[in-house]
């Protein structure tokens, strides 16, 4: 029953102005008041109430604290490591529902680490990664989808996947989770007290009145997984590809976004012959740009390879960027281009800008059917369309609905995977509903659906969450 | 000292209502010396309420209890009057048949069984105190457990009976008192003497009682009932056995009507005028009723909305007068049920033969039982019925089989007999029983059982005569029948799977008569009766080399292909529960060795020891966030074993 305590810095390991080291566990405060005392020289913390907050140092010192004198110079006792204020928050009220203690100290890297390195010299041990919120999760204080929320806030990797975990941890994918739930639960206890009182509760007129709250429901989940897709992009990255026919200038471009020489940039046609890859942050979004060869027929074996990994790549991409040389006509390898490019995931550049052009933009509308592609002009040159290329990937991608605190959006797999198969279940009822099967059968699916609904925030428990949890906590390691 | 006169036996069935005598019959069956008291000889299998048996998910629960080698079944296939299969307008999985029995032969004839059945004697006397003895188990090395031990009963006139095994099935007899408005009789049901001295004893033994209610409506003179102003109910023209033992042809007969008529507003008017002196209502009355089988004062205050409430009248029997007011149960006083009966059309001039009353008794609450009916506390004492907090004869027949089998398998050390959830519906009722809190007499119903769709009656033999079979109560010949049956289905479904029809004329016409669409390709038969408006029969025309099989040979094969989506679907949902019913709490679990569960989680678990984590998930007071928790600490513990551990469990 005895739990062990535990510590960590609870802020980013940067220069900042304060720094947060968080303890957590039976002897907390324990551990804190043996490394903090008042100005006055006071070890107090073991009878302060708890939410309140202390003004005073943290001294490394076995001994004692610094002399019972108001007097400021005795900062400069070598015990005193720094100026701190520290909170208590008593279990069960914290974010752990353990005795927890946090000291906000300043925020150099080199001060926070003696803070931490003194607290678990008095007896606290260094935190796993997400320990405490494995804690507060399994001390029942926030349910799953919130401590799946913080696991991907400590590894979202830019400013909008932070900002959508951020969100579900406010609750908000529980929330709507939990009214789902609520509403099929409805349904489940209307047929099944029908089919046990049918004297009192009638099933005329059901089957239309569960068609309409099904397409309901069906519509809301199918926003959410919808938005799986773009959160996955917002966690992992855009998944761009840029392609071209050779030496267009795809991998000068490259290096121009992501401002060093990463791709080997010769005159002659065919110098890239394998994909080169690099992240970058455009405007807070991750975007991985992949280099690749460039198509052409070729009979180079080693380059076909590699133009053979470019048309699988651009399949796969969620962003293509397709470079034109506008200074030349377009040849038999930009028609092979235009040929596979899907245009709603497609900009082009027309490249080399600051030359005569050639190409005109109907040259490019002519052969794809007309279809419409947004056309940037480019130059590596002297920069032109860097900024217009930004601005249109996150048009293109986010238009309007990057405000991820206002949306929900999915940025777990987990979630999706449970999203989707609730929404396949509903479709069932709805089938059965259509099929005009006597109701009882309707609740089979309605219940497998509530039941995944459920697993999201844990509030059903299967095979699958014990799995997770344990490969997401590093429990049992 | 009086002198005692001391027998000896292996087990002794406390009560003989339907619990009792399936305790007492699965025992004695099984080879041991079985003893069942009763209070009252003429009171063997007494139905004081309703005059049927079956209905709504109850008719599940007596064709499984048939299908194990139960009693019931069979004795109402004996002796009832009309019978009906209801719910046919929906899925295969709430058809449930009903019976009107005839109440003085259902008695009778089950007094028969048992009175010619080997190694069982009945005996009329009232049980007054068990007989017990602690001993010591050695839980570790640090601390003894003191576990109680059944060693007998004593009969109020001072008779010691020995016993392995006690069972009791004291239904609504415990400290019974009878109300009817203001006045009180101290009496079991109908008048019947009450067993005023058992509860002392079971207290002493620390079992924790409780105190329930439930009550019966009157009855009346059949010549003083006007039938025209109401409508017929008749029986089915082909009447389905509840038993698999019984011939159907051999049950084919003349049926009697029930009748249905309806209460209105001046009936509800009179009921409001007079809530005031009905015991409920007035506080005199301290058990909790049935929710679900309310009175008909509860319906008219609950359902306050609504202007009339079904009335049915029920037949007690054939050589009797007497007919049930179904749906009108109540304890107002006599004044006011004579004027509240005669608003309802049909009964203006009603007779009443018998009062409606409410019956207050002991029970427990049964989570002090194991999945096998067994006292936690206390070794070889065994319970079922309404004693256990249940309603309706079915629900205690349904439990006295598994108690009673459950005293044999102690006393001949095999297995605990255990079905599960997605077993069967007395599976569910159990679990339920034991593992969740219930605060009124318990009743059967459909939504109770997740897994009702492979719960079905009609397949009740198929899921469970192995079962009986292997417990020693179906004969060799009866499973032998039951695995030729599941031969024919599975060869049946086969061969229509495997049979396929070309789009050809013949075929299209076939089609076209029948209401359905023309084939485009060639389809199997199969797929044909997957079609709503097709079906097994219907495609006999098309089907030449069809053998002849048996009714409810093609029911099966029919409702296997037609709903084998969802059964596959509901299947799926069997396996995900029985993963976390197969993850077993080692009860000497020491839930203080379990981080970060909840206090009041810590409590329940402590108390009621349930044997998987399943069984934990549906305790309440335990939280999904329990459950994970516990799940770690055993997934924790096996990973520690499994490297050979230093940690031992303590």
């Amino acid at each position: 029953m005895k739990t062990d305590t535990i510590a960590a810095i609870a802020t980013g390991l940067t220069e900042a102005g304060i720094g947060i080291i968080r303890i957590s566990g039976q002897d907390a405060i324990e551990i804190a008041d043996r490394v903090f005392c008042t100005k006055s020289g006071k070890r107090i913390l073991m009878s302060v109430e708890s939410h309140t907050l202390h003004y005073g140092y943290i001294v490394d010192d076995k001994e004692e604290c610094p002399d019972k004198t108001n007097d400021l110079n005795n900062i400069e006792n070598k015990s005193v490591i720094d100026e701190v204020m520290v909170a208590v928050m008593k279990a069960p009220h914290s974010y752990t529902a353990e005795d927890t203690v946090e000291i906000n100290c300043h925020g150099g890297v080199l001060v926070m680490r003696k803070v931490l390195e003194v607290v678990l010299s008095h007896g606290a041990r260094l935190a796993e990664p997400g320990e405490f919120t494995k804690r507060a999760f399994l001390n029942g204080r926030i349910d799953l989808s919130k401590a799946e929320a913080v696991m991907d806030v400590i590894y979202s990797r830019n400013e909008w996947a932070l900002a959508s975990s951020m969100s579900q941890l406010k609750g908000s994918l529980s929330e709507i989770v939990r009214k789902l739930r609520a509403e099929i639960l409805y349904e489940i206890a209307f047929i099944e007290s029908a089919l046990d009182d049918p004297e009192h509760i009638s099933l005329d007129g059901y089957q239309k009145r569960i068609l309409e709250k099904l397409e309901e429901i069906l519509s809301q989940i199918k926003k959410l997984i919808e938005s799986a897709d773009q959160g996955k992009m917002l966690k992992d990255g855009i998944n761009t590809v840029i392609v071209g026919r050779p030496n267009v200038g795809k991998s000068s471009l490259m290096n121009l976004m992501v401002g060093e020489d990463r791709s080997i940039v010769t005159e002659i046609a065919g110098t890239t012959r394998d994909v080169l890859q690099e992240s970058i942050l455009l405007h807070g979004i991750s975007l991985n740009l992949k280099d690749t060869a460039g198509i052409r027929s070729t009979e180079d074996f080693v380059e076909r390879i590699g133009v053979e990994k470019a048309l699988h790549l651009a399949q796969d991409a969620d962003l293509l960027l397709y470079m034109v040389d506008s200074s030349s006509l377009l040849d038999e390898n930009d028609d092979k281009i235009l040929h596979f490019i899907q245009p709603e995931k497609t900009l082009i550049l027309f490249h080399k800008s600051d030359l005569a052009p050639l190409v005109k933009e109907e040259d490019i509308y002519n052969r794809l059917g007309n279809r419409k592609v947004k056309i940037i002009r480019t130059s590596v040159v002297d920069h032109t369309g860097m900024e217009e290329l930004e601005n249109a990937i996150e048009e293109m991608f986010f238009h309007g609905k990057i405000k991820i605190n206002n949306e929900i959006t999915i940025t777990n797999i987990r979630h999706k995977d449970l999203l989707e198969r609730a929404y396949e279940d509903l479709q069932m009822v709805k089938e059965s509903a259509l099929n005009g099967m006597p109701e009882d059968f309707y609740s089979i699916d309605l219940m497998s659906a509530y039941e995944e609904l459920g697993e999201i925030i844990g509030e059903e428990v299967g095979e699958d969450l014990v799995n997770e949890i344990f490969s997401r906590f590093c429990i049992g390691k | 000292m009086m002198p005692e006169i001391k027998n000896v036996v292996d087990v002794c069935v406390v009560g003989a209502g339907h619990a009792g005598c399936e305790a007492a019959l699965a025992c004695a069956r099984l080879g041991l010396e079985t003893v069942i008291f009763t209070v009252s000889i003429d009171s063997i299998a007494l139905m004081p309420c309703n005059p049927n048996v079956g209905g709504t998910s109850k008719g599940h629960l007596v064709r499984e209890l048939d299908a194990l080698g139960g009693e019931m079944g069979k004795n109402i296939d004996k002796t009832f009057i009309q019978s009906k299969m209801l719910n046919l307008s929906k899925g295969p999985a709430v058809h449930s048949l009903r019976a009107q029995a005839d109440k003085a032969d259902y008695s009778r004839e089950m007094r028969r069984v048992l009175e010619n059945q080997d190694h069982l004697t009945i005996k009329q006397a009232e049980v007054c105190e068990l007989l017990w003895e602690e001993k010591e188990i050695a839980q570790d090395s640090f601390t003894n457990h003191r576990k109680k031990k059944i060693k007998g009963l004593k009969t109020f006139t001072g008779a010691i009976y020995e016993c392995k095994a006690v069972v009791l099935c004291t239904g609504t007899y415990l400290r019974a008192r009878c109300l009817c408005g203001e006045s009180i009789t101290y009496t079991g049901p109908n008048g019947l003497q009450a067993a005023n001295h058992l509860t002392d004893s079971l207290k002493n033994m620390g079992i924790e009682m409780r105190r329930f209610k439930t009550g019966t409506p009157a009855r009346m003179d059949k010549r003083s009932i006007d039938f025209s102003k109401m409508e017929e109910q008749r029986g089915d023209e082909r009447i389905v056995p509840f038993s698999f033992s019984t011939n159907p042809e051999s049950i084919q007969k003349d049926q009697v009507s029930c009748w249905l008529t309806y209460t209105n507003e001046k009936t509800h008017e009179i009921i409001r005028a007079n809530l005031d002196r009905s015991p409920i209502y007035a506080g005199i009355i301290e058990g909790t009723g049935p929710r679900y089988c309310p009175s008909i004062e509860d319906k008219v205050v609950k359902f306050a909305d609504k202007e009339r409430h079904q009335v049915f009248i029920e037949p007690e029997g054939l050589h009797t007068n007497e007919m049930y007011v179904g749906g009108m149960s109540s304890s107002l006083p006599e004044d006011v049920q004579a004027a509240m009966y005669r608003t309802v059309p049909g009964l203006e001039h009603c007779k009443i033969v018998r009062n409606a009353y409410a019956i207050e008794y002991d029970c427990i609450d049964a989570r002090q039982l194991k999945l096998s009916l067994e006292f936690r506390e206390i070794e070889g004492l065994f319970s079922g019925g309404q004693f256990n907090g249940s309603s309706g004869y079915e629900e205690a027949a349904g439990q006295g089989f598994v108690a009673g089998v459950n005293a044999a398998m102690y006393i001949q050390g095999r297995e605990p007999f255990i079905m599960d959830r997605s077993e069967s519906y007395i599976g569910v009722l159990i679990d339920d029983l034991v593992t969740k809190e219930n605060r009124e007499p318990y009743r059967m119903m459909t939504s109770r059982a997740e897994y009702r769709l492979l719960l079905r009656q009609d397949n009740a033999d198929l899921r469970l005569r192995k079962k009986g079979y292997e417990i020693g109560l179906v004969t060799e010949e009866q499973y032998r029948a039951t695995l030729l049956k599941e031969e024919q289905i599975q060869g049946e479904i086969l061969r229509l799977k495997n049979t396929k029809v070309g789009a050809n004329k013949e075929i299209q016409e076939f089609m076209e008569k029948n209401g359905s669409t023309f084939l485009k390709t060639a389809a199997s038969l199969a797929e044909l009766i997957c079609r709503p408006e097709l079906n097994y029969e219907l495609l006999k025309e098309i089907d030449p080399d069809r053998k002849p099989l048996s009714a409810d040979v093609i029911e099966q094969v029919e409702i296997e292909i037609k709903y084998e989506g969802y059964i596959v679907r509901q299947q799926r949902q069997v396996d995900q529960y029985r993963k976390m019913e197969k993850k077993k709490i080692p009860e000497d679990l020491n839930y203080d060795d379990v981080p970060s569960l909840r206090i009041e989680a810590r409590q329940k678990l402590k108390m009621y020891r349930p044997a998987s984590v399943g069984q934990a998930s549906r305790i309440s007071g335990v939280s999904p966030a329990d459950i994970s928790v516990l799940l770690i600490y055993l997934e924790h513990e096996r990973r520690n074993r499994e490297r050979g551990g230093m940690i031992v469990g303590k």
